[in-house]
Formats: structure tokens, sequence, C-alpha cells
């Protein structure tokens, strides 16, 4: 989650082009329209407005705390935006419940930032659940589903094994495994770079692109990995402070002279992004029975 | 007048966890219907709660049997009736002791297995990871656990009952040397199926619902946090063991008072 307090819920000014008739192109699969997302009184991106197309990778970038996951819980519809439209599918995705949001989420693939795998179920299951839940293939179909898959990101071989005889990066890749074992049109990847090794995450990078060529999905990586990001995106959306910083190919972020973009690029200790967490009304209403304040 | 507010608000908030329980309770009587179209989700609860819990229900079966047997037989010899010891230890178990204790037991055993369970795959994200896999797991995990306790109850009840008997007439039969043939013939003759056994199956169930269902919703709205699920499955423990006591009160009051 990430803290920026704005008690008047200011909407940023964004990119006009960015609001154009999103509903109206069907090959745009997700779209936020001036959208805000906050816990409360608590507003983590205010005026936000992006669009992803089928067989675009985009990349949603932002330090730690951004709000790059709260993006993310709200194209899922796991939070509701507290202003503005999130539009899945060309729907709009808050409010819906029971069947017409399973529906649309049978059409989406998830990788959580922890992986949230189940724990009980091996290697193999893991990626079957998402098979075994919704599709009714055979056995053997469903097996040569699933080892195609393990497969391609190399863990063919690990099919039989519990999670806890696995390390953390082969966890993330069967994680990666589940979310695109059934071919969704929208794949979310909350941090798929975190906890690889270089080898891995090489792999990991070119398999998200290959897979949004080959199956012409839309891609969303949720993600500060800039080197790996900015070598398989389409689209970088740079957020931060509460808002849309930046939006552009790799290459014309790579250009720009914005402050804020070239120290989140080159990781400069110096510039407007501050490190200290923003002052917010619950630490002042904690500060104050504490007898810190007045 | 603090006192008084206090007491207000401990008592609003046990009503709002009240109909919290009630509305859980309607969710997953919504969703029964996964046990018709996936009975094997079910049937590995049913193993899973009931198959772990057997050995302490039958090692603790044997043992109440064994009490039961040296109890009655003391009681039963002051008025040179220690013939009835096998009716005296069929009832007990039969009616109270082995739904009871059984229920307590499984509180203990399952429940808190099955409130830690819940309570540990949503600190781990594993039950929102369904959601958005569009599962709900409301549906695909609790169900299955609710049917799977609701169905293990009884048969652990009736196996708690058996092995008490059996341990009643090791105790009375084999060790005191009452007599085989009037221990099990009085038995026979006493215990009613519908008066006595039937009773002791409802009770069964009926603990069994209440129990499945603490279990779970502790579970289900614990803090994600390892003191969370610590929290959680003490309160699964204490509640369900304090209902399982009044329900049985109620349901004696009811079902024995003719």
């Amino acid at each position: 989650m990430a803290p920026q307090y704005n008690g008047a819920m200011n909407i940023s000014s964004t990119d006009p082009a960015v609001h154009a008739s999103k509903q109206s192109d069907p090959n745009v699969l997700l779209s936020f329209d001036r959208v805000t997302l906050g816990y409360g009184d608590f507003v983590v991106l205010a005026g936000l407005s992006l669009q992803i197309k089928a067989g675009e990778v985009v990349a949603v970038m932002g330090g730690s705390g951004s709000g790059k996951t709260t993006l993310m819980r709200a194209a899922t519809g796991q939070l509701a935006p507290q202003s503005g439209v999130v539009s899945v599918f060309g729907q709009s995705i808050a409010g819906l419940q029971g069947s017409a949001l399973l529906s649309i989420r049978q059409r989406m693939g998830v990788l959580f930032q922890h992986g949230a795998l189940f724990t009980d179920l091996n290697v193999f299951e893991n990626v079957a659940f998402p098979l075994r839940e919704h599709t009714t293939l055979s056995e053997a179909d469903l097996t040569h589903k699933v080892l195609e898959t393990l497969d391609a990101v190399g863990l063919k071989a690990a099919a039989h094994l519990k999670l806890s005889a696995i390390s953390g990066g082969m966890a993330r890749r069967v994680a990666l495994a589940r979310a695109v074992v059934r071919e969704p049109e929208l794949v979310f990847y909350d941090e798929p770079f975190a906890g690889l090794d270089p080898i891995s995450m090489g792999v990991t990078a070119r398999l998200i692109r290959r897979l949004s060529d080959r199956l012409g999905c839309a891609s969303v990586l949720i993600t500060h990995d800039v080197a790996e990001s900015f070598a398989i995106a389409d689209t970088v959306y740079l957020v931060g402070q509460g808002e849309l910083k930046a939006h552009g190919s790799p290459a014309t972020l790579g250009q720009s002279s914005d402050p804020y973009v070239r120290q989140f690029l080159d990781g400069a200790p110096d510039g407007p992004v501050s490190f200290d967490y923003p002052v917010t009304p619950d630490f002042e209403r904690w500060a104050k029975r504490k007898g810190l304040r007045q | 007048m603090k006192a008084l507010a206090a007491v207000g608000r401990f008592t609003l908030e046990k009503l709002v966890v009240l109909g919290q329980l009630a509305r859980f309770f309607g969710l997953l009587v919504a969703r029964l219907g996964i046990v018709v179209k996936r009975p094997r989700l079910v049937i590995q609860q049913v193993h899973f709660i009931g198959n772990y819990s057997l050995l302490i229900i039958l090692v603790s079966g044997l043992f109440v049997g064994f009490v039961l047997g040296l109890q009655g037989y003391y009681t039963l010899n002051r008025y040179g009736s220690e013939e009835a010891l096998g009716l005296l230890v069929a009832l007990s178990l039969v009616r109270e002791l082995g739904p009871v204790v059984t229920a307590l037991l499984f509180a203990g055993r399952a429940g808190t297995s099955l409130t830690a369970e819940i309570g540990l795959m949503k600190a781990g994200e594993q039950l929102s990871a369904m959601e958005v896999m569009a599962v709900d797991p409301i549906r695909r995990v609790l169900v299955p656990r609710f049917l799977g306790g609701i169905i293990a109850m009884p048969i652990l009840a009736a196996v708690f009952s058996m092995m008490g008997i059996l341990g009643g007439w090791f105790v009375g039969v084999v060790l005191i040397g009452i007599d085989t043939g009037a221990f099990w013939s009085q038995m026979q003759n006493g215990v009613d199926v519908f008066n006595d056994v039937l009773n002791g199956v409802i009770k069964s169930v009926v603990f069994g619902v209440a129990v499945t269902l603490i279990a779970l919703f502790e579970g289900w709205h614990c803090r994600p946090t390892p003191e969370g699920v610590s929290r959680a499955t003490t309160r699964t423990v204490v509640a369900g063991s304090l209902v399982v006591l009044g329900l049985d009160f109620v349901l004696t009051a009811i079902m024995f008072s003719h």
C-alpha cells in the first residue's frame, strides 16, 4: 500500500490521450478512468488514468509502497475505487458480484507477490488447480497441459515435489505457471522478478513477453525492476507520490529529463522522492494519544 | 455507571459476533450444493477430520469405559444390582458421555486444526488467490470441511461409545467377575433405539454442526498473523466447549423431560 494522504482527494492532471473513449475500443482489456484508490481516509493513488490493450506488455513501476499492488487489487475487483471507473473487458468491475465477477475473473490470471501457492498441494496440483476448477479436461489432457506449462518455467521435473521441498525462486516460477496455465486474456504479475536469480529472471521476462505475443493477452507487470521490465515492456507507467508520474515507451522514459523519472531509473539517493513515510491522520491521532501532540 | 457501560458494550459486541456467525452459517448452507457436484472433497475431509481424530477417541473412550465400570460397580454393589452395570455404562455413554466427551475432544483436536488451517491459508493469501482465480473459497474450502465435521462427529461419538462399553465390560466382567450374560442382556433390554441411541446421535450431529461452525468461523475471521491464528484456535476450543455444554443441557431437557 502506498502512503499518500490527500484529504481533499485532488484529481491530478493526466494525459488527455489516455482518457479517450476506452470502453469503445474492444482491444482495450483494462482501463482506469480518473480513478482514485485508497483505504478509508487514506488516498493511495489519485486521478489515475491508463489503458491496456490485448497483446501489450505494460509495466507499472514505482517505489515500494507507491500503490502498485493497490492498483492491481482494484483491477481484480478486490478493492473498489473511491472515485472513477475501473473497466475490465469493457465492464466496470466495481460493484460486480457473484457470477458476473467470477466470469470476469475466469479470464484473468494473477501472479501474487508472495506466490499464494496452496501449501497442501504439490507443484503439479498447484498448477493444475485452475484447470480442475474451471475446465472439464480429461486427466491425460490436464497432465499434458500442466507439464507443458511447468516445462516453460523450467520445472517439469519438479512436478512431483512438495512445496516445502522447493526454493523461494522455484515457488515463484510455480506461481507463474499457475497464473498462465489457463492462457488468460489479461495477466497480472505482482513483482514477478522478486527473489529470482539472474538466469531465472531473464527466462521469466522472456516467457512473459512470449506468452503475450503468442496468446495475444495483455500482461501487466507490477514491478520496480527497471532493467528486466524495460527489456520486455511496450509501455511503462510510473506511479509515485500518489499519482501517475509518467508513462511512455521504455525508450521515451529512458530519455526523460523529469527529475522523478530520473531519480527512479537511476536509483539516485537525492531527488523529489522522499524516503520518509508521510504523516497521516492515523499517525496524528496516535501521536496525540502518546502525548506527542497538543 | 462505567461498569454498566462496559456490560452494555460487551453485550453488544457479543450480539454482533452472533449476527456474524448466523450470517456465516447462512453462507455455508447456501453453498451446500457442492456435496452433490464434488462429493470427493467432502469425503477427503471426513477422512482428514475423522480418521486423524480416531486415536484420541478410541483411547479416551476406552478409559472412560474403565472408569464407568469401576464407579458403576461400586455404586450398584451397594444395592446388590451389579448385573445392571452393562445398562448403566451403555446409557451413560449413549445418552451423554459419548456425544459430549467426543464433542469436547473434537473441538480440541479437529476444531483447532480447522481454525489453524483456514487462518494460515488466509495469512498466506491462499484464500485471496482463490477468489481472484474465480474460485469461491467458502464453497471450495469451507463447505467441504463443514460437512466433513458434521458427518465425522456422530461416527466418532459412536466409536467412543463402543469403546467405552468395551472398557466397562472389561472392568466389570473380566476383572470384577460380573456375569457376562447379565451384563449384555440388561443392556439389550434397557437401551431403547429411539429414546437413547437416536437422541444421542441427534446430539452428536448438533455438536458437530456447532463445533465445526465455530472452528471455521474463527479461522475465517482471524487476523492473518501468527498471533491472530493462535488466538483464534484458543477461542475455538473455549467457545466450542462452552457451546457444547450449553447445548447439551438444552437438548437433554428437551429430549428426556418426559
